[in-house]
């Protein structure tokens, strides 16, 4: 089994076969991660560089472990904003990085559109890490692997993402590839938060955080970036907590058995409770561990797929 | 010199003409229109012209020449042989130079680059100084030195309270405040704000904040009786609002730009900055309300916005890459293929659009086909089909997302100021 695509852009578009097979072989290297000894010789050989044009920790960290445990060799590259605002165009840097010989670049940009951008002007494996607020795919895929991983399906599932949709990159990659799988995917918060026309991607729009709590199996938080907008998009966080936060005493009152997962960082006291972020509801960590999986399986399938004759 | 142009059919709705004929030039002067025999003037060049139309001189109303400030991208003369390429003897050319036509000094400049030209260059001075949006520029003075017209274009002009000055103090002149409707504090995006910015998850301009500045224009150009021309029209309710200005009598006129009738946000999806511009490519309902109010009149010019970025600045991440396309060499072709060849405006309506409408617009006298008046033609051979190429463009950038694209319709010739542009070839006569 192979995929259909040389790069993982994003989940808009992508096969049913293909996500099922990125999840199946992270269940493979979930299992290696339980090893005393948590590496295999499968990327041996193969330079991958981490260009990361916008700041992140979790996800630079989560693919750079993934790429160790796989025995490739990794280097990184990091700096935020236009890089030709700093002397160099974009252009310029990814081919001098690519002129080093590397097979494969995982990259996280502010404008979307970028992966697809470096398809163009580059010969490597490309993996999107988050562009703008367009995708996010090995997020999305690590979702609905814990997902799958609690509830043991996807399928007839109902899951809703909460918080800013407008200003993310995980709802929409999450919206494709769920969807893809047959779950069903609402999203709900602030109108201010919610994107021009997004039912037209099959979604119902919630604003009532205590209705989609009691209609959906899952919530998918996200996190409520403070720095963006305040008081334009919401009046306060204070606001946003009481409105949409979610609480112990919220689960309790609509739905008990419902599931809450995090792409972190926690904002605690405003999306999530802290008793919420620490509970008996929720997965946050058991993400972050499958997130190493997911990206390992992303890595292998792309850095080991036959050429094409 | 004499040139002898055989075989057209001249058309020019501001004289009701339409009839076929030859024409015969002597010095730049129009001496005879009839049917001639060449025989009888052995010395003159002769253009055997079968199937093509003979109309006044072609005029864009909105251009960027960038010269002051940016010379790598374009300049005076290599706008003015991009626009001779295209089929236009005459351009306005926008103030967002550095410095900027805030001051008779860059007229100055701008009217010595055009000298010898073809191509007539008209100024458009900036609105305020600097086009800061705090103190009105000169206008009397700009005016004096050869402005048509006044905008801040790039932005809106800052607050209402100085536009309406403006209104008022350019009716001494009689000259048009052209708008670029943007309201500043909505500005900033990337595309189109539609279901389309949501699924590429990128930074996007509602339609709205363009609808708030047509509609403020409106409203202080009703208050003051000053003249307003909103440009680069691009929404659909801006249309109906035009529209609704004009049955009320008010002194606003528009342009729309090639792309605006042509592409949609569809084409973002491409992430290609070749379909990066401002106001952005807008949604399909759009794009047919704007051809209906070409249709109707609502929309009184077709104006190319056009805007020469260096290759190395559009090469680039979608979100940083600068606004705007060329137009001049692709704006009569599209025309043609999309409006006329459609059926949805006849070719009197395009000549209105594309010549006379413009030059009404700012106060210029519009080109006669008679015999005594100065020859200021463009020829245009309507069925004529081509393959845009961008390494052929006269102009000193190639950013225009109509390469390869198949167009029916384009100039063979233009005459202006005793000079025939022809076969890639400027000719004294």
């Amino acid at each position: 089994m192979a995929l259909s695509s040389n790069h993982l852009l994003g989940l808009q578009d992508v096969p049913k076969e293909d996500i099922q097979l990125i999840l199946d072989t992270a269940t493979t290297f979930r299992e290696v991660l339980e090893r005393p000894i948590k590496k295999v010789p499968t990327l041996q050989g193969k330079t991958i560089v981490n260009l990361f044009f916008e700041n992140s920790t979790r996800t630079r960290l989560s693919f750079e472990l993934a790429q160790k445990r796989l025995s490739a060799d990794t280097i990184n590259f990091a700096k935020s904003g236009s890089s030709a605002a700093k002397g160099e165009s974009f252009k310029d840097t990814v081919r001098n990085i690519e002129a080093m010989k590397v097979d494969m670049i995982v990259c996280r940009h502010e404008s979307a559109g970028v992966p697809k951008y470096l398809t163009q002007i580059s010969d490597a494996n490309v993996i999107n890490a988050g562009d703008g607020r367009h995708e996010h795919p090995t997020q999305a895929l690590l979702d609905m692997y814990s997902i799958r991983e609690k509830i043991g399906k996807l399928e007839g599932l109902k899951i809703c993402i909460v918080g800013d949709i407008r200003n993310s990159r995980v709802a929409l990659s999450n919206i494709y590839g769920l969807q893809a799988m047959g779950a069903t995917v609402s999203v709900c918060g602030p109108s201010t938060m919610i994107p021009r026309e997004i039912e037209s991607l099959g979604v119902k729009v919630y604003h009532d955080i205590d209705k989609a709590m009691q209609e959906h199996d899952v919530l998918n938080v996200l996190r409520i970036q403070l720095e963006r907008k305040a008081g334009i998009l919401i009046p306060s966080v204070r606001e946003y907590h009481n409105y949409f936060g979610i609480t112990s005493e919220r689960i309790k009152r609509n739905n008990p058995n419902v599931l809450i997962m995090h792409p972190g960082p926690i904002n605690r006291g405003v999306e999530l409770s802290s008793e919420v972020a620490d509970g008996p509801f929720q997965i946050i960590l058991n993400q972050v561990t499958n997130g190493v999986a997911i990206r390992m399986a992303v890595l292998y399938l792309l850095g080991t797929k036959p050429e094409e004759a | 010199m004499q040139v002898l142009l055989k075989g057209l059919r001249v058309v020019n709705p501001d004289q009701k003409l339409d009839k076929n004929s030859d024409i015969l030039i002597e010095e730049g002067i129009i001496k005879e229109i009839g049917s001639i025999d060449a025989s009888k003037c052995q010395d003159a060049k002769v253009l055997d012209l079968q199937n093509c139309v003979c109309v006044p001189g072609l005029y864009d109303m909105h251009v960027h020449l960038r010269e002051p400030g940016r010379e790598d991208k374009e300049t005076v003369v290599t706008g003015s042989n991009a626009a001779a390429a295209g089929g236009f003897t005459g351009i306005a050319c926008m103030p967002n130079t550095t410095p900027a036509i805030d001051s008779a000094e860059v007229i100055k400049l701008i009217a010595e680059k055009s000298a010898k030209h073809l191509v007539e260059v008209n100024p458009i001075g900036a609105v305020t100084n600097g086009r800061k949006g705090e103190s009105l520029a000169p206008m009397l003075e700009l005016a004096d030195a050869g402005a048509v017209g006044f905008s801040d274009d790039g932005v809106a002009v800052k607050t209402s309270a100085i536009l309406r000055s403006a209104l008022e103090y350019s009716q001494m002149i009689g000259a048009p405040i052209i708008e670029h409707c943007e309201d500043e504090s909505m500005a900033g995006g990337a595309m189109n704000e539609s279901e389309i910015s949501t699924q590429l998850g990128l930074p996007s301009i509602a339609t709205a904040a363009e609808d708030i500045i047509v509609m403020r224009g409106i409203l202080l150009s009703e208050y003051t009786g000053g003249k307003f021309h909103v440009s680069h029209i691009s929404s659909s309710r801006s249309v109906e609002l035009v529209r609704e200005a004009k049955q009320r009598g008010l002194n606003v006129t528009a342009e729309v730009t090639p792309h605006h009738f042509t592409l949609s946000d569809e084409n973002v999806k491409s992430f290609d900055t070749n379909f990066k511009m401002n106001p952005p490519l807008r949604e399909q309902k759009d794009v047919d309300a704007i051809i209906e109010g070409l249709k109707d009149g609502t929309i009184d010019c077709i104006a190319s916005d056009h805007a020469p970025h260096a290759l190395e600045d559009k090469e680039m991440e979608f979100v940083y890459a600068p606004n705007g396309i060329l137009g001049l060499e692709t704006q009569l072709g599209l025309a043609l293929t999309e409006l006329y060849h459609t059926q949805r405006l006849t070719l009197e309506q395009l000549i209105e659009k594309l010549s006379i409408n413009p030059r009404k617009i700012l106060n210029l006298s519009i080109p006669q086909i008679a015999e005594g008046e100065k020859a200021n033609l463009t020829i245009l051979s309507p069925d004529l089909e081509w393959e845009v190429d961008i390494k052929k463009f006269k102009s000193k950038s190639k950013n225009s997302p109509f390469h390869e694209r198949k167009l029916k319709g384009k100039s063979v010739a233009v005459i202006n100021n005793s000079q025939l542009y022809y076969e890639d070839e400027f000719i004294n006569l």
